[in-house]
């Protein structure tokens, strides 16, 4: 089995200790993981901002940079459904994974040996739920699950609470944050206050773009709420 | 004209009517998830009304031939109209055939987009908008912010001021049941008055010649009861086959939009009773410009129950009127660009692209990729403001070059972890109401390079 990690460019620069959690994790479970250093990003940036006929260098840097490998891993569901989606090429497309729809469904991980002795939020970002269906959605009429949770279940002395609106978007959505940022600040402001309500210490979700916008609105308030990315409590010791 | 982002920022400068507007419809899209998980069969009929949707629109050319056929047949005369002028000039010369002066009208998004109303009154034609929210909002020159619930932007102490202003009822009186006692009034003596009573059209079906208009208080029925002439007004994709299909989407429609089992009234009009003038308009403008969009045709399987609306976390934080269109919310957003580009190149970057909006829709159109798709069109298009434009260029070009993204990436962690001021600053969106993310000495990347 032959993984590459992929390491969204923003968790790079801004984020790194998501990428070595990921990297960890998936060591820790025997996965040899090559990580090509020539990569950047995915191109989704310029592509959800209309720009998708200018990503043509951007996408044939990623497939260099990935090219043969079964499975391409990332800690961003965002990324990797925009990659899933919009990639030019198929090979690419069908490799690429979410870690956690990697860790259940192709790794089927059964247990972890992670302790996070915290009172969690969960927040469950639109793309990793409704685009890689990565739990069931309150909109729809559909068994509820989440392979979240089930990863979560797996590690001792946390607990979680969802928000009152379980699947309420944050707001960041790329360059909305800044395009339109009233609206965005106050849809991460009404989603804060949510998990609040719950007195959680940590605010987890699977995307690290919503937990930065979220991260910039607790850190502004002053708030001691703090965020983290779930890679970062399954490989917590 | 404010660009959505603009009229946003100025709905939510009043936090407290920001919660409110959220809150209240976030509770009509609650009722609606309750309703619909109690149908085991809910996504097999979300299923079904796409697919008959599909159908229909792949066949709408003898679909609508068939129904004028029927229509006719049953002693009802059809007009065609291109575009919103036509069909206001059609409207306007049945009414003034009649030497109509006044004219009573129940919901219709269709008039709303082809403003009808500004047109008549020119022609000194009186209308009065039969909907309790809708007389409300005419009464203060406004638009509907909402197409199945067209006052919820207003609280009900507005709507006690504009009755006070408009029907003298007590100041300060902000009773619902009062108000709405002193709108029943004022509209029966518009409804007894009326030469013409237009109403809008949900269902037309090719089958039967009949059509379905559904509303929750009767106005449609009162004004199309009590009138000489009764002309429906429907845009050309509200088409169905055959009257069965009726089940599929009298269910799903109330469900989505409301979260009621059932419309209050589903009235079925067959033909005029005797003595009566029925007149059906049906409309293109630029309808089948849409449908020759592949991408974007299923745009036109909407069935207006606005559950999009409901759901979509940027509407409900924004209001209807930032949409600066008849049609607000994700789905005005995908159909309002059809009509013109330049004027609505905002609406479709209006979202975060959640995907809410494509799990609530009724018949499943796929509103949020298509977001995203006009995004592309409008871009390539050169609509793009020059700043963004040369952003994303310069974005692309970093990101396409490993050796400069590693450069920008060094230069721009070590210009915030040093001169902060630089990017937290009011010139800078971001750090307006947020921190930037700490930057951290070395990159993932510099720390694999020094890991073994």
């Amino acid at each position: 089995m032959r993984v590459a990690l992929f390491v969204p460019c923003y968790v790079d620069q801004f984020y790194p200790q998501v990428a070595v959690a990921t990297l960890e994790l998936l060591e820790g479970l025997g996965i040899e993981v090559v990580v090509p250093k020539d990569q950047t990003c995915c191109g989704q940036p310029m592509a959800n901002s209309g720009f998708a006929h200018i990503t043509s260098s951007c996408d044939q840097n990623f497939h260099q940079n990935f090219d043969g490998f079964d499975y391409i891993v990332g800690p961003s569901g965002s990324c990797i459904l925009h990659l899933k989606e919009h990639h030019p090429n198929p090979k690419i497309r069908e490799s690429v994974f979410e870690i956690c729809e990697f860790l259940v469904d192709i790794l089927k991980v059964k247990s972890l040996t992670a302790h996070f002795p915290h009172r969690i939020g969960l927040h469950q970002s639109c793309h990793g739920q409704r685009g890689l269906h990565l739990s069931s959605m309150t909109e729809l009429n559909e068994k509820p699950f989440s392979k979240l949770t089930y990863l979560l279940d797996m590690v001792s002395g946390l607990s979680y609470k969802y928000p009152k609106r379980a699947d309420e978007c944050c707001g960041f959505g790329g360059t909305f944050c800044v395009t339109e940022e009233a609206v965005s600040v106050r849809m991460g402001e009404d989603r804060i206050l949510e998990h609040q309500a719950n007195e959680v210490e940590y605010i987890v979700g699977a995307d690290t773009s919503c937990l930065m916008h979220m991260e910039g609105i607790l850190r502004r308030q002053g708030s001691k709420t703090k965020v983290k990315h779930i890679v970062e409590i399954l490989n917590h010791a | 004209m404010l660009n959505h982002a603009e009229a946003s920022e100025k709905f939510i400068a009043d936090a407290e009517r920001t919660t409110w507007h959220d809150e209240t419809l976030w509770f009509v899209r609650s009722k609606r998830d309750k309703v619909s998980k109690l149908l085991p069969e809910w996504e097999e009929l979300r299923e079904q009304a796409s697919s008959i949707k599909d159908h229909t629109l792949a066949n709408l050319a003898q679909y609508l031939e068939k129904f004028e056929a029927q229509a006719q047949a049953n002693g009802i005369i059809i007009h065609w109209a291109k575009d919103a002028l036509e069909h206001n000039q059609i409207v306007h010369s049945i009414t003034a055939k009649h030497g109509g002066k006044a004219l009573v009208k129940s919901k219709s998004m269709l008039t709303e987009e082809c403003h009808l109303n500004d047109y008549l009154i020119k022609q000194g034609i009186e209308v009065v908008d039969t909907d309790l929210g809708e007389r409300i909002v005419q009464f203060r020159n406004e638009a509907p912010s909402h197409i199945v619930l067209p006052a919820i932007h207003l609280k009900r102490e507005d709507v006690g001021e504009t009755f006070h202003e408009f029907l003298g009822t007590p100041k300060g009186n902000k009773d619902p049941q009062f108000l709405t006692e002193a709108a029943r009034q004022h509209l029966r003596g518009h409804f007894l008055a009326a030469d013409v009573a237009i109403t809008g059209v949900n269902f037309a079906i090719a089958e039967t010649g009949e059509f379905v208009v559904c509303t929750n208080e009767g106005n449609a029925d009162m004004g199309a009861h009590l009138s000489k002439v009764h002309i429906a007004c429907m845009g050309l994709e509200k088409i169905l086959p055959q009257r069965k299909d009726l089940g599929v989407f009298l269910r799903l429609l109330a469900r989505s939009a409301t979260g009621q089992l059932i419309t209050t009234y589903s009235s079925h009009f067959v033909r005029p009773r005797p003595g009566q003038e029925m007149h059906i308009v049906i409309v293109n403008n630029g309808r089948t410009r849409q449908l020759a969009r592949p991408e974007f045709r299923n745009s036109l399987k909407c069935i207006r129950c606005a559950a999009c609306f409901n759901t979509c976390p940027v509407y409900r934080r924004s209001g209807g009127h930032s949409y600066h269109q008849p049609v607000a919310g994700p789905i005005g957003s995908i159909l309002a660009p059809n009509f013109d580009k330049a004027s609505n190149v905002d609406l479709p970057f209006a979202s975060t692209l959640c995907g809410s909006c494509s799990n609530v829709c009724p018949v499943k159109i796929n509103i949020h990729e298509q977001l995203w798709l006009w995004r592309q069109d409008l871009m390539k298009d050169g609509l793009a403001p020059a700043v963004k434009s040369f952003s994303m260029k310069g974005m692309a070009f970093v990101l396409s070059s490993p050796k400069i993204f590693r450069l920008a990436g060094f230069f721009g962690r070590t210009i915030m972890r040093y001169m902060p001021f630089l990017v937290n600053n009011s010139l800078n969106p971001w750090s307006k109401q947020r921190e930037m993310p700490k930057p951290p000495k070395e990159s993932f990347q510099d720390w694999y390079k020094n890991r073994k």
